[in-house]
């Protein structure tokens, strides 16, 4: 469902993506894990059209939809979702618009969209009441929530979660992490998380790949990464400082 | 040595920013041919206009007003009720009007575009509606400039009308003028050139005010600090664009 081969982008000097490789298949949960600036948002945003890579093939089904933009994709009738780290909600529509604002821009009728939109609040374990409130009023986790809800809202064959439990508590995260495996399941959609929450990808993650200096170094099912002998997947899954991930740059 | 480093510095990056200033236009005349957000646009229309009305409004009055003491006392006092009278109409509607206005809609209008679209861009906001197959350009950009190169000539037409009548209310009440001579004065004076000359100036300060406001708010980057940055150099660059292109105008419209 999504092949990208050879995928290479560099800001100045700082080459980010080296000739990165990775393939998920279709209904496929991949979780891509690494250190703070390892290249994990800017592939995402390579995937999302809103980085240009210097060279390299983006497939999405069997399109090369490298460097194109997501109504490009989006018209290529694959939907495409994405949950953004802090939510990225419009601080100017109510909590309704927000979430239904693809389909208000399509022109369809505001009492149609109101209703999804408050069935889709449903979905995400959230009480009507708040469809006029606006994201100011809401918590972190509430937010992350309805953020979710604007990402399903037009059941996508695609989502892409950046950073799903950033900012929250615990049992917020773990919610959250839930609320993502269940709807991704319900959907039968392919998902692309990137975290570096380790709680986070064994929730979510059907399959597990390490992102370390800009290429993808180590890739398996989930169930693998808790057996495997490798030495990077090892320290920074049980978050040692000790071992071949360096910390100068950080 | 490093002098010459530091002015090619200055060059590269000025010539850069106005190359990113040119396609930044050029996307936003080119998202005019796309879909337009009439709903954004009246929004936009109604906080560029309406809510700019007041603050032009005290402004205009109390320049037509400051103006008409200024040609009285510092004239000469014989006649001065046609010369008053006339200079402030024509003060008012070709330079005054247009210029303050605009400058006042900049501190206002610009920084608050810049703020908003630059929170938008730091809070990947802008990357949502892109997400959403929605282009910000479409969105956020066009209706801004749209609004204001229509909202600006109306809102300098109340601003000479109120300047103006700034004018007559000092000129009654301090100098001792006859209201209606006074008018009337005004009526024989001022020609509509003079008006639509103004009117032309404040659409072109339209243009220049949502643009800065929305260039500066887009490319916003670092935070708050960055959005603060955005939008003081919204509000000083068009201002200074302002009186330079209002320079270029006047030139254009009255030399010839």
């Amino acid at each position: 469902m999504i092949e990208i081969n050879n995928l290479n982008k560099k800001f100045h000097k700082n080459e980010v993506l080296k000739n990165l490789n990775i393939k998920i298949e279709k209904g496929e949960s991949a979780v891509v894990i690494g250190r703070s600036g390892t290249g994990k948002s800017v592939l995402l945003k390579c995937l999302l059209g809103l980085i240009k890579p210097d060279s390299g093939i983006i497939k999405i089904g069997d399109k090369n939809i490298l460097g194109k933009n997501l109504q490009y994709i989006n018209n290529k009738s694959v939907k495409i979702g994405m949950l953004f780290q802090g939510g990225a909600l419009f601080d100017s529509l109510n909590i309704w618009r927000n979430i239904s604002f693809s389909s208000l821009q399509n022109k369809v009728s505001e009492k149609e969209c109101k209703k999804i939109a408050i069935e889709t609040l449903e979905k995400v374990g959230l009480n009507s009441d708040i469809a006029d409130l606006y994201p100011s009023e809401l918590s972190g986790g509430m937010q992350k929530r309805v953020s979710l809800g604007r990402a399903i809202f037009s059941e996508p064959d695609i989502i892409f979660f950046d950073e799903p439990t950033t900012g929250l508590d615990p049992i917020t995260a773990d919610v959250i992490n839930k609320l993502i495996l269940e709807k991704v399941n319900d959907l039968g959609a392919t998902a692309l998380t990137i975290t570096h929450d380790m709680s986070s990808a064994r929730t979510i993650a059907s399959k597990v790949y390490m992102l370390h200096e800009g290429n993808i170094i180590w890739g398996d099912n989930v169930g693998e990464m808790e057996r495997t002998k490798n030495e990077y997947i090892l320290q920074f899954v049980n978050g040692q400082s000790d071992g071949p991930i360096k910390i100068q740059n950080n | 040595m490093k002098i010459f480093t530091n002015v090619g510095f200055s060059v590269i990056n000025f010539l850069e920013e106005t190359g990113r200033f040119f396609i930044f236009t050029l996307q936003t005349l080119k998202s005019s041919i796309s879909k337009w957000y009439f709903k954004n646009i009246f929004q936009q229309m109604v906080s560029i206009g309406y809510l700019s009305l007041p603050v032009v409004a005290l402004t205009s009055f109390f320049t037509g007003g400051a103006l008409a003491i200024q040609i009285y006392y510092g004239g000469n006092q014989f006649n001065s009720e046609v010369i008053v009278s006339s200079i402030v109409a024509l003060g008012i509607t070709r330079e005054l009007g247009p210029v303050l206005g605009g400058i006042v809609v900049a501190g206002r209008v610009s920084a608050a575009i810049a703020a908003e679209i630059g929170t938008m861009k730091v809070t990947e906001q802008i990357d949502a509606l892109k997400t959403l197959s929605t282009d910000p350009f479409e969105y956020l950009v066009f209706p801004r400039v749209i609004a204001g190169i229509i909202v600006l000539p109306i809102l300098v037409g109340f601003a000479d009308v109120i300047g103006i009548m700034g004018g007559w209310f000092v000129g009654v009440q301090s100098l001792d003028f006859n209201g209606t001579v006074y008018l009337q004065n005004t009526e024989i004076f001022l020609e509509s050139n003079d008006i639509i000359s103004g009117l032309i100036k404040a659409s072109v300060f339209g243009f220049i005010i949502t643009m800065m406001g929305c260039y500066h708010g887009f490319f916003s980057e670092g935070g708050a600090q960055g959005v603060g940055r955005s939008t003081m150099n919204a509000v000083v660059s068009s201002s200074i664009l302002i009186l330079g292109s209002n320079y270029i105008m006047t030139n254009l419209l009255f030399a010839s």
